[in-house]
């Protein structure tokens, strides 16, 4: 940022120049910021990847609060209707990995019903716009598939910026988008 | 004037040789780091595991019954091949998720059945997903023989 603001470049027309690339330029800046999603202070340890990205998406901790968080790994015989259950020293390795980063900002504090990031009220707002027949197309098949539109959620990257279109989002969703 | 600063950005964030080059070799560390991959213990093949289960089972595994068996739902709400295809030489999708999950026979997939704990821990969750109880070694002796059958 020191480059821009050197005093011959906040002169007059360069002035209104360099601020408009100021603000151009941190619109370009990594989505996180204006995603809410906050991102791990330390890398996943590979296990998560593993065990918890097998049957979806190994969803970013700052997505559920700590509590949520708690409750899922306590509860791991019985996941959504399967057996996820781990050994001891990987599932503490996990819940301490998932408690240290869950979100703490107030919007995300709730935990949502059954600890299901798709029922939590910001979820739902965010996406208020998506028809229930998307949900269901064979393209998404499930709220909890971010992946069919989110192509970079792993990485904690939900901007609306950077959508990819299945089959179920039609040419209104993508005009709409812009 | 706009276009210029922009491009301009980067290059200033460089401007030290030093800095430079050690972002390229801290990338390529990285690169490596995350090639490498978690430590998978590839320490079997599908044929040994084959054998194996046919050993505990006391008999050949067979292909058509394996395949028979992948498919049934077997009373409950899915079957192996829910998630994996009725072939699986494809990727297959999870059945709530959606999420891609790699080919399960050997011919489309080089790491399929090539670690014993991932096979011993997937054969636990999914016929606890599909029957409500562990496989019997004869079962995975007839899956297995049915996947390896399977060529594209």
């Amino acid at each position: 940022m020191i480059p821009i603001l050197h005093p011959p470049l906040t002169r007059g027309r360069h002035g209104l120049c360099a601020v408009l690339a100021l603000l151009l330029v941190s619109g370009l800046a990594p989505a996180q910021a204006g995603d809410h999603v906050q991102s791990p202070s330390t890398p996943a340890p590979p296990a998560y990847a593993a065990e918890c990205g097998a049957c979806h998406l190994a969803y970013p901790p700052g997505l559920l609060p700590a509590a949520s968080w708690q409750g899922l790994m306590a509860g791991l015989p019985r996941h959504f209707g399967s057996d996820a259950s781990l050994d001891e020293a990987t599932t503490r390795q996990l819940a301490d990995w998932l408690q240290a980063n869950a979100a703490t900002a107030r919007r995300l504090r709730e935990p949502p019903p059954q600890q299901r990031i798709t029922q939590a009220a910001w979820f739902q707002r965010k996406h208020r716009e998506v028809e229930p027949a998307v949900w269901r197309d064979p393209s998404v098949r499930s709220a909890a598939n971010c992946a069919a539109c989110h192509p970079g959620a792993a990485r904690g990257r939900f901007s609306e910026h950077e959508l990819r279109w299945p089959a179920a989002l039609d040419a209104r969703y993508r005009r709409d988008a812009d | 004037m706009k276009a210029s600063l922009i491009l301009k950005r980067p290059r200033l964030i460089f401007r030290s040789p030093c800095a430079s080059r050690a972002l390229v070799l801290a990338g390529a560390l990285g690169m490596a780091l995350v090639a490498s991959g978690p430590a998978r213990a590839a320490d079997t093949s599908p044929a040994q595991q084959l054998a194996r289960f046919e050993a505990a089972a006391g008999a050949p595994g067979v292909p058509e019954r394996g395949r028979q068996f992948f498919a049934d739902k077997h009373g409950g709400r899915w079957a192996c091949a829910s998630c994996h295809g009725e072939r699986p030489l494809v990727p297959g999708q999870h059945a709530s998720t959606g999420k891609a999950i790699e080919p399960l026979a050997p011919a489309a997939n080089a790491q399929a059945f090539t670690s014993t704990a991932k096979v011993d821990k997937w054969f636990r969750r999914n016929c606890g997903d599909v029957l409500q109880r562990e496989c019997s070694a004869a079962e995975k002796a007839d899956v297995l023989a049915y996947l390896l059958s399977l060529k594209p």
